[in-house]
């Protein structure tokens, strides 16, 4: 059943015993379950939405027994990885442990997950948890190029999209390449994590360059030809980088030009365009085209998309019942796949779940994400990205409320001030929302 | 438009009569009708979510339980529910000058903002506790008492003067803050403006840095 998805012909088929458990599950006024005993909730993943979503399941009820089954004992943050990248922070400042989880009460399992039952979860361990409903918030998994892998990634061509070794990887090949080296980034294409991410390190790398190794490049093959915050960002690279002159710092190649990677080879340290053309580069870091987390598919829970259709409102899956998916792995219509809006997408799934469990409808939601990208340290130069949404009436989709969010404006002189201080927000932004996440 | 929307609608009638034998026809104008109704205006939405509901969202950015880990963001737990409601619509309203809150703000109803305002009224403040040395936050304590005291009562630390808690906030906030009020960004009552330039006349910067060190020092 775990290795595919559940239909109704699956349904109909499970034993008898099962099919009353999974049949009272199915209706949402049934009886409080945790009036009968205490309603157990797995979580599949501790990083921003399961951890997140652990938290606020627990701060909804109380008697709600929560188990958090995580494969790392740290995590580190995929956002403001690029101030590790860009030497701005060390390594240790991205880590996060699970201690202030365990000190709510909710038992954090280091396991990794091997498939998922109708009412529990199995793990690597041999261990088996039961559960009257399930989140999983597995994050991305990577499609590689030709010549790209995971094992290659840990070892030479970085992706660094899940931050820790290959953050720190990536980080020291830059420190020791070559003055007059190039630096090559492939961004990924549309629907990925974090859709500014690769432009915010194109900007802090060529910062790190310009302060550091001045006669370097750094080269952007993207098979786009726009991306997240774009006007901001070709601005930037204008102010600080030379961005459209003879002496820039970035050179873009977009998807019009050819900037589609097709291939890599490690052993030359080039990367072929679906051009045909071939570039050279001293450091390359090619971040893959994404899918749903490697247990999603398992689990079945995954559509021809490769991400996890899921009910806006609750975030429970289409495909089963009683399963919830979060964060970059579901397909939350409308919000980007970024870290506050997993942490967003997580609370509404928590609220929906408290509900549902108490035998009560799940009550009307609202969602936010706010980002922000540093374009420049010195000077200080960060902007940022914002919008509260609700959900549509038909539950089709989740909609920015009208008149509510976008962009920084522009950087005029006058908002040089407010954008120098969105680069404290932004770390203010990053105490918050990660002591939010792991109450550390 | 709205002659657009009668040649549709009549359209759709003529279809409708006819819709037995002009079946791929009628798909077709059903269609046309989808995204006639599409860009017709945005989507009705769900409203109503709670307070708490509203405030999850907030914490994010501005801590758990709205007690802020800091220093550019302020805790926003334990504000009256009138000064937090005041605070929103100003920036709702572009009345102060933001980098992210306006756009932000924007999101939410009178209602709304009500609601996570009681919210948050009803959640303890945890103070900053940041350091400093004795001597300034001895000075900043004085100075507090001299030009702010009339307002912002017992140090800063009362939420029913309506003016927002200070002791214990966040000293990057505070800058922030300050600057706003010093450059117009921010609405200013004529009271404050005078109190700040005296301050600064009679103990400059320092001054205003020692009161900004001696609330931060709070928990």
């Amino acid at each position: 059943m775990n290795k595919k998805q559940f239909n109704r012909r699956d349904f109909l088929k499970v034993s008898g015993a099962t099919l009353v458990t999974v049949a009272t599950g199915f209706s949402i006024y049934t009886p409080s379950a945790s009036a009968k005993a205490k309603a157990r909730v797995v979580v599949v993943g501790g990083g921003m939405g399961g951890a997140t979503a652990a938290r606020y399941i627990k701060k909804g009820d109380p008697k709600i027994d929560v188990t958090l089954i995580e494969a790392n004992p740290i995590y580190h943050t995929c956002f403001m990885s690029n101030f590790v990248i860009a030497g701005e922070r060390k390594l240790d400042y991205l880590a996060h442990g699970y201690a202030g989880l365990i000190a709510e009460g909710i038992n954090v399992v280091i396991d990794t997950v091997i498939g998922i039952d109708d009412n529990a979860v199995k793990t690597r361990g041999g261990k088996s948890y039961a559960f009257d409903r399930c989140v999983v918030s597995p994050g991305i998994d990577f499609k590689f190029v030709e010549g790209h892998s995971e094992e290659l990634a840990n070892t030479s061509i970085t992706h660094a999209w899940k931050a820790g070794k290959q953050t720190q990887l990536l980080r020291n090949q830059l420190m020791s390449m070559k003055d007059g080296g190039v630096v090559i980034i492939g961004p990924p294409g549309d629907v990925f994590r974090c859709p500014p991410g690769p432009y915010e390190r194109t900007s802090l790398i060529a910062g790190y360059l310009k302060k550091n190794k001045p006669k370097s490049k750094v080269l952007v093959l993207d098979p786009k030809d726009k991306f997240s915050k774009f006007g901001l960002f070709m601005e930037g690279w204008k102010t600080h980088y030379g961005y459209g002159s003879d002496n820039s710092l970035i050179t873009w190649v977009n998807g019009e030009e050819g900037g589609a990677i097709e291939k890599v080879s490690a052993s030359d340290m080039t990367v072929t365009s679906v051009a045909e053309k071939d570039f050279k580069g001293d450091v390359i870091n090619i971040i893959p085209e994404q899918k749903a987390g490697a247990i999603a598919f398992t689990a079945g829970l995954t559509d021809d998309s490769g991400w996890c259709p899921v009910d806006l409102h609750t975030f429970e899956s289409t495909i089963r019942k009683n399963i919830h998916v979060i964060g970059d792995a579901s397909q939350a219509k409308g919000m980007p796949k970024s870290g506050y809006a997993a942490s967003s997408e997580a609370k509404v799934c928590a609220a929906g779940i408290v509900a549902l469990l108490n035998g009560e409808a799940p009550g009307s939601p609202t969602y936010v994400n706010t980002c922000y990208s540093l374009i420049s340290f010195e000077p200080k130069d960060a902007i940022s990205v914002a919008a509260v949404y609700k959900l549509a009436e038909d539950k089709s989709k989740i909609v920015k409320v009208p008149g509510s969010g976008g962009l920084t404006p522009g950087g005029d002189a006058r908002n040089a001030t407010y954008r120098a201080r969105a680069a404290e927000y932004a770390l203010g932004w990053y105490e918050n929302i990660t002591s939010n996440t792991f109450n550390d | 438009m709205q002659l657009k929307t009668f040649a549709i609608s009549a359209l759709s009638v003529a279809i409708i009569v006819g819709c037995v034998v002009l079946q791929p026809a009628e798909e077709k104008v059903a269609l046309v009708l989808t995204k006639a109704a599409a860009k017709s205006g945005p989507p009705k939405l769900i409203s109503g979510a709670s307070g708490a509901m509203l405030a999850n969202s907030c914490e994010g950015c501005h801590g758990s339980d709205g007690n802020s880990q800091g220093p550019a963001m302020p805790t926003i737990a334990g504000m009256s529910k009138n000064y937090m409601v005041e605070v929103m619509e100003e920036f709702r309203d572009d009345e102060t000058k933001s980098t992210i809150m306006g756009r932000i703000a924007k999101g939410y109803t009178d209602d709304e903002i009500k609601a996570m305002a009681a919210y948050y009224a009803g959640i303890p403040f945890n103070g900053a506790g940041q350091g400093g040395d004795a001597a300034t936050i001895a000075t900043g304590k004085k100075l507090q008492k001299k030009y702010c005291g009339t307002c912002h009562h017992d140090g800063g630390a009362d939420a029913d003067d309506d003016s927002g808690i200070l002791a214990g906030q966040w000293p990057t906030y505070l800058h922030y803050t300050l600057q706003d009020f010093a450059n117009g960004d921010r609405a200013i009552s004529q009271k404050m403006k005078k109190k700040i330039a005296q301050l600064l006349a009679e103990e400059g910067q320092a001054g205003l840095d020692a009161i900004i060190t001696y609330l931060s020092s709070q928990r």
